[in-house]
């Protein structure tokens, strides 16, 4: 297989629930990390080290492997101004990239609607999942969203092949959209339409598809299946989206049972993933973002961790200039906010960076302002 | 009867229920629009609402709640005559969240949704005082495991956030951090019981337990009043707060009357539609914080009566109100998985919130792959004419006359559905696709095949996705 250039793609796992930070790049040389953590701490010959300071969760080995080959940055201490604890206000934070005031629209919405303005291609970006992201979610912009490859189509009942044909014809007219209806059916007649045209183009996608990697039987490593399948197949899709349940990461309990296991799911589901495109000579092709909305407390509860502030974020591809970013926030007591790691790095500047560097796109007007811009981009 | 009249009581019945079929909707009308608010409020039926004991014989597992809490939750959407006890369930469970992949005890589920079908109409303070109680609750937010000493917040942080207050109103913060960690130390102590072995006792529901030797007696400063508070006396603070009744004022209005702007936007979006919103505030204080007394004046007035058609439905809304209209699962049969995979798929799985924030609603219900599901199911449904709804449907239309001309067909079939309404050129487009025939003669063979292709265009509309 011959590989031309082709327009970059990105890849955003939301990692939902808000992974605990503290354990994930964990601090492990710093004295204050095992006082903080008495029940919950990682002893630093488990760690997987990255330098003298900090390393990976055990969990992430597929990860710290594809770090050692350059391929990862670790984005430090990210958040957003004056952080709030609460998944809902937080993930629509990150999902619409507006944390002062309540954003209606999502920056990958915005920045796909940059890159098809026409609405040329419905496929543009795709979201796997249940319910359509709010990042993805921006008025006049068309996304597709499914919860898999199987059972697309609309009235498929009709066993009729010409009376199916007709029906549809009938079902594109009924939602054209009609002047003066309001947002809502605008939407609804968007998302009907879009549905009409995806459906068949995405069901095309696992017939051209083999591969050797065999991805885990979960729902997440499915639909990273799904992802890799849609931009194989070459359908023109600029940015793909999927991630784990809502709440996944929500350890307020049982961490130590819990976290590994998600960890350890999703970093695998990643790996296979990485070596299915790289198989297919199509790695250069892709980046990755995955996130979360917030970090949690740096005191444990007993069991589990409560909502915190600073996290970590990852970028991942070939295309990534492998390494540590930002800072890591001071454990120090004095230094947290409300005993929270206090954040650093704007998760606009690596929104910026991406848009940017990586998708080739100018990232002010879908950020509505300038960001500095980090270096992890070859 | 007035059409009108009808058109109505098929609004009440998909808000207030789950939809009725046609006759129903002639029965109801002729008795009254008040009476049947208050019939809802009040239902004087049977106490199951319905014949539980032929169910209960086929779903064996039901006596002993091995499985079969969805099945017997979404039973009783379906069958229930107290359509609005059923209704008012579905609207806790979508905010007093649980989830059966944390809890996996059916038994203590089951304890949860009996306490809305309890509770559920009543005092807001009492219900609230039943959540913080309710096992299957405190195991789900971990108050469990929070000590004296040893807090652990998630609780208390979603009674303020998501059960009562909300994170702000009118642009201001409605709590703060510290207002969290005060709520979740008044709530320690507040756990659940060793569980019942289930070997070789069987399977028991959880139980609540107050161990006063694990509750921290210290003061607390919680909203700005300062006490030895204990879960309830927190309680009493929250429900006589400005914001409590808005929260829940907006929470019925969304859920009975109008789609909304999403949870997480009430701080900065103020209501739509104030005045109603004002009414129920208002109600809430009079009325000592009881649900039943808001929901009267709200589904007599006019905000509501006006608001035909202007909230998408649910996707249980939708399944389960297509059910109740062709007719399926009046008797018990297998297969009711078919059900459950068709909530999943279409976004809403009973018992199965994405998070403790519950499902988003309105448009939000909707993306391409929730709305094929929706649409296929819709449609398959009512074109299948050995549903005795749908046969009922077939029945009533060759029962008006020899003929029906491709309007009064159209027509027709939109009055079966419950009086539906449709843009001017939906229906004309409906009305071309059915005009090549001409006439459709009611005593012809294909007659039944004809209404049931109606149907299906019908429910496949934009229309049909609204409420």
């Amino acid at each position: 297989m011959t590989s031309s250039k082709k327009d970059p793609v990105l890849v955003v796992l939301q990692l939902s629930g808000a992974y605990d930070a503290l354990n994930t790049v964990i601090p492990y040389s710093d004295p204050h990390y095992k006082d903080y953590r008495t029940v919950l701490k990682v002893e630093p010959e488990e760690v997987l080290a990255i330098d003298n300071n900090v390393g990976f969760h055990p969990s992430m080995a597929p990860i710290k492997g594809l770090y050692d080959q350059g391929k990862v940055a670790v984005i430090q201490g990210i958040g957003y101004p004056n952080p709030i604890r609460s998944h809902f206000r937080s993930m629509d934070i990150w999902h619409t990239a507006a944390p002062e005031k309540m954003g209606m629209d999502g920056w990958l919405g915005r920045a796909i609607g940059d890159m098809d303005p026409n609405k040329e291609n419905v496929l543009t970006g795709v979201n796997f999942g249940r319910g359509l992201p709010r990042a993805l979610a921006t008025s006049g912009v068309s996304v597709a969203s499914v919860g898999g490859l199987d059972q697309l189509g609309v009235l498929t009942g009709i066993d009729d092949q010409s009376q199916r044909t007709e029906a549809l014809d009938i079902f594109a007219r009924m939602y054209s959209p009609m002047i003066g209806s309001g947002p809502t059916n605008d939407y609804l007649s968007q998302t009907g339409l879009d549905a009409l045209k995806g459906a068949d183009i995405l069901a095309t996608a696992p017939e051209s598809y083999t591969s050797n990697v065999e991805y885990g039987g979960d729902q997440f490593s499915q639909w990273l299946k799904n992802v890799a399948q849609v931009h194989l197949a070459g359908l023109g899709s600029r940015v793909l989206y999927t991630g784990l349940n809502p709440g996944a990461f929500d350890t307020h309990a049982n961490q130590t049972t819990a976290f590994p296991q998600l960890w350890g799911q999703v970093s695998n589901a990643i790996e296979d993933f990485y070596q299915d495109l790289k198989d297919h000579d199509a790695s250069q092709e892709v980046v990755i973002l995955a996130f979360t909305e917030f970090g949690r407390r740096v005191l444990e509860n007993g069991s589990g961790t409560d909502h915190g502030s600073g996290s970590v974020a990852f970028v991942i591809g070939d295309a990534v200039e492998g390494g540590l970013y930002g800072e890591y926030p001071s454990l120090e007591p004095d230094k947290l906010d409300q005993g929270d790691l206090r954040w650093n790095n704007d998760f606009r500047s690596t929104y910026a960076t991406l848009l940017e560097k990586w998708m080739g796109l100018d990232s002010k007007p879908i950020l509505r302002d300038s960001f500095e811009q980090i270096d992890f981009i070859k | 009867m007035a059409e009108n009249d009808i058109a109505l009581m098929g609004h009440l019945m998909r808000r207030a229920g789950f939809g009725a079929q046609y006759e129903e909707l002639e029965t109801r009308a002729a008795k009254g629009y008040e009476e049947t608010v208050e019939e809802l409020l009040n239902p004087k039926d049977h106490p199951d609402g319905m014949d539980l004991d032929l169910a209960e014989r086929y779903f064996i597992e039901w006596n002993h709640f091995v499985r079969g809490v969805p099945e017997y939750i979404t039973w009783r959407m379906i069958n229930s005559a107290r359509q609005l006890e059923e209704k008012i369930v579905l609207f806790w469970h979508g905010i007093l969240c649980i989830s059966d992949s944390k809890l996996q005890s059916y038994p203590t589920e089951y304890e949860e949704l009996e306490l809305f079908r309890r509770d559920g109409l009543g005092s807001f303070r009492d219900l609230l005082v039943g959540i913080s109680k309710d096992p299957a609750m405190v195991y789900y937010l971990d108050n469990c495991l929070s000590h004296k000493g040893a807090i652990n917040e998630n609780y208390g942080r979603e009674l303020l956030e998501l059960f009562s207050l909300g994170v702000g109103m009118d642009g201001e913060f409605n709590y703060t951090e510290d207002d969290v960690k005060e709520c979740s130390r008044a709530f320690t102590g507040w756990t659940i019981a060793n569980s019942i072995p289930q070997q070789p006792y069987g399977r028991y529901a959880a139980q609540f337990l107050y161990n006063p030797d694990d509750h921290d007696e210290g003061e607390k400063t919680f909203l700005g009043e300062t006490g030895n508070f204990n879960g309830e006396d927190i309680i009493d603070i929250i429900v006589k707060q400005p914001a409590t009744a808005r929260f829940i004022s907006r929470h019925l209005y969304n859920f009975f009357v109008a789609d909304d702007v999403e949870v997480p936007s009430w701080m900065d979006t103020p209501p739509a539609d104030m005045e109603t919103i004002k009414m129920l505030e208002e109600e809430y204080f009079r009325s000592d914080y009881n649900i039943k007394s808001m929901l009267r004046l709200l589904f007599n007035s006019d905000a509501f009566k006006n608001a035909r058609f202007t909230k998408v439905k649910s996707p249980i809304e939708t399944i389960i109100g297509t059910l109740r209209l062709v007719g399926d699962w009046a008797t018990p049969k297998p297969g009711m998985e078919f059900i459950f995979d068709e909530m999943k798929y279409m976004g809403q799985e009973i018992l199965n919130p994405p998070s403790v924030e519950g499902w988003h609603t309105g448009k939000e219900w909707i993306d391409g792959g929730t709305l094929v599901h929706r649409i296929n199911f819709a449609a398959d449904s009512v074109s299948n004419t050995e549903f005795p709804g749908v046969k009922s449907i077939i029945k009533k239309l060759a029962d008006t006359g020899p003929s029906l001309s491709p309007e009064n067909l159209v027509d027709g079939c939109l009055r079966m559905l419950g009086e539906y309404e449709i843009s001017e050129e939906t229906r004309r487009m409906l009305v071309d696709q059915n005009s090549k025939g001409g006439e459709v003669l009611t005593d012809s063979d294909d007659f039944d095949t004809t209404v049931a292709e109606a149907l299906r265009m019908i429910v496949a509309t934009k229309e049909y996705l609204y409420a």
